[in-house]
């Protein structure tokens, strides 16, 4: 191949990538355009790619009616993410180190009784889970929000799979000075580890954060609904403006976006992980 | 002789120490549920979980005889026919481009990456109601109006099936970014020798060294995009749901099988029995998809 045609193709594939990474940018684009518009400017007969005056008001808007409780659910999603990474993060962590590290005769088949979770899929336990939730009186509270997903066989997974690759020496060492499996767990192998506490904590937040059958089926009032519920019944109702669910979805998207953002390399990390291999 | 013998026991503590929590969690919150919805699967349960009336099979011959409950599954068909080559095509493409950068490979993979943070609600928002909104303010219909159609009303005409296009372009969307972190692991894993080897036999950069390097090396990461793929068009729910109902209720069509469990397990009726049902059979039908599939590509095969 000639130096000119595959400088030629070098050339095509950038084009492409970049028309490409604008088409994959336009519904943030969308989101932003609409949020910030005025109802008439969205419903226009001619397309307008920014609005003719960026209405910031729209956010106070938002957060002024009484009809829709934007900050509430706010509150309960950051509560309810929050407590459900902190959770799972101590919980599976726990886990993984001990199903990687402690000796112990049955240890194989608790790790195959925990990955068995991971092949029923989660579409096959919420009628389940509900009846269970509903059974303990949880239903539209944060227990019953937090609680039941807190033990997530795919981060206790990722934990033993990177415990199994820690290095020994430095457990060894903590052995040398006297400290048993406890302390050298908390003093040596979770200060070093702090990248995958960082991938699958940034996983469960978002993931956490995004979800919405659990919550729905859950969160049955008004009291208890997360962002994404209140979202989704601002959706499928008449009686919001356009510009108000935009901002809405806008403002719910922000803090998920700033974690992401900040934390991309572990997550790129984790979910490399996550793979197949092992 | 007494601290030798203390110290595995001890170990054994040590163990349920670390694990114990967690694994009675996954217990009480996992398998009990799993196992009461079997058992809820062979009673007459409206409205309650602790039923009385014993009701054999009866509950699966009512789903099994039940036609939307089968075309449930039809729906769920038709959905992965289309989202998995789609997802599966995208994603590859991507991969090998974003690689194949010198520069700015990051950013690219972080813009295709970023729909990854972005919820299936709020996504479904802006496919529903700014994208494909069926008035002639929407950007498809705006797009289609400086070539000349008229608007489409995107999510109700069912002839022909406009509505399959949003549902898969926003899964589309949604996940591409996700594949392609990890078709671009597995390409990094492809030892570079393989290449230099295909060169020096002259084989043509490009196709052939796709044909018979790139894409047999991607085996085992093909293998795994396409179980997951099938798994998670499996359990579509939430675009489904955000797209289609409206204030009025849920469309007679496109109903994947999570909706229809949906609406019959905590629907009006709150047939909890039949609801169990029919989670017990996606869950073997999954099973038996999930077996056979891994058969057919030899998943479990020791990779050397």
């Amino acid at each position: 191949m000639g130096e000119g045609l595959r400088s030629f193709a070098r050339a095509l594939r950038v084009v492409i990538l970049i028309a490409l990474a604008v088409l994959f940018l336009i519904p943030f684009y969308l989101l932003v355009r609409n949020g910030l518009a005025s109802e008439s400017d969205i419903t226009a007969a001619h397309w307008t790619f920014f609005p003719t005056h960026v209405r910031w008001g729209n956010v106070r808007e938002l957060f002024d009616d009484p009809s829709v409780p934007m900050l509430h659910a706010l509150w309960n999603s950051t509560r309810i993410a929050v407590a459900t990474t902190a959770g799972t993060l101590l919980l599976a962590s726990l886990a993984g180190y001990g199903l990687a590290r402690i000796p112990y005769p049955w240890a194989n088949h608790v790790f195959y009784g925990i990955l068995g979770t991971l092949m029923i899929p989660s579409a096959v336990t919420f009628v389940p889970s509900f009846v269970l939730v509903s059974t303990l009186g949880w239903i539209s509270t944060l227990r019953g929000l937090i609680v039941p997903t807190l033990f997530s066989g795919f981060a206790a997974f990722l934990f033993r799979q990177y415990f199994l690759g820690f290095p020994r020496e430095l457990e060894d060492a903590a052995r040398v000075d006297g400290l048993g499996y406890w302390r050298t767990y908390w003093r040596v192998v979770v200060p070093n580890s702090a990248p995958v506490f960082a991938a699958v904590g940034a996983i469960v937040f978002i993931g956490s954060w995004n979800a919405f059958l659990w919550p729905l089926v859950i969160g049955q009032d008004q009291q208890s609904w997360t962002v994404q519920v209140a979202l989704a019944t601002f959706n499928n109702g008449q009686t919001v403006n356009l510009h108000e669910m935009f901002v809405a979805a806008a403002v719910s998207i922000l803090p998920l976006l700033v974690v992401f953002v900040v934390l991309q390399r572990f997550i790129v990390a984790g979910v490399e992980r996550s793979g197949i291999d092992d | 002789m007494l601290s030798r013998l203390l110290g595995p026991q001890r170990r054994y503590l040590w163990f349920w120490v670390f694990t114990g929590p967690f694994v009675i969690g996954l217990t009480v919150f996992g398998y009990v549920p799993l196992l009461w919805s079997i058992t809820l699967s062979f009673f007459d349960a409206h409205n309650t979980v602790t039923p009385s009336h014993f009701v054999g099979f009866a509950n699966y011959t009512a789903i099994l005889s039940d036609s939307a409950f089968t075309s449930s599954l039809a729906t769920f068909a038709v959905f992965s026919l289309f989202i998995v080559p789609a997802t599966y095509a995208l994603s590859l493409a991507l991969a090998l481009m974003v690689n194949r950068l010198r520069l700015a490979r990051a950013f690219f993979r972080s813009v295709f990456f970023l729909p990854t943070a972005c919820s299936y609600v709020v996504a479904s928002m802006i496919w529903k109601l700014s994208i494909f909104n069926g008035v002639r303010f929407g950007l498809a219909n705006t797009v289609l109006g400086w070539l000349g159609p008229d608007p489409v009303a995107w999510l109700s005409t069912t002839r022909p099936p406009w509505y399959w296009v949003v549902i898969v372009t926003v899964r589309l969307w949604l996940q591409a970014g996700f594949y392609l972190v990890l078709f671009l692991a597995g390409l990094q894993r492809i030892p570079g020798t393989l290449y230099e080897a295909a060169a020096v036999d002259g084989a043509r950069p490009g196709w052939q060294v796709f044909r018979y390097i790139t894409f047999p090396q991607l085996r085992a990461t093909s293998v795994a995009v396409v179980l997951l793929l099938v798994i998670n068009a499996f359990q579509a729910f939430d675009e489904f749901y955000n797209l289609l109902s409206t204030a009025r209720g849920y469309p007679p069509y496109a109903r994947p099988p999570l909706v229809y469990l949906y609406y019959v397990a905590l629907g009006q009726g709150q047939d909890l029995g039949m609801g169990s049902a029919g989670a017990v059979v996606l869950a073997l039908v999954i099973a038996v998809a999930t077996v056979v599939q891994a058969r057919w590509f030899g998943l479990g095969r020791k990779e050397a």
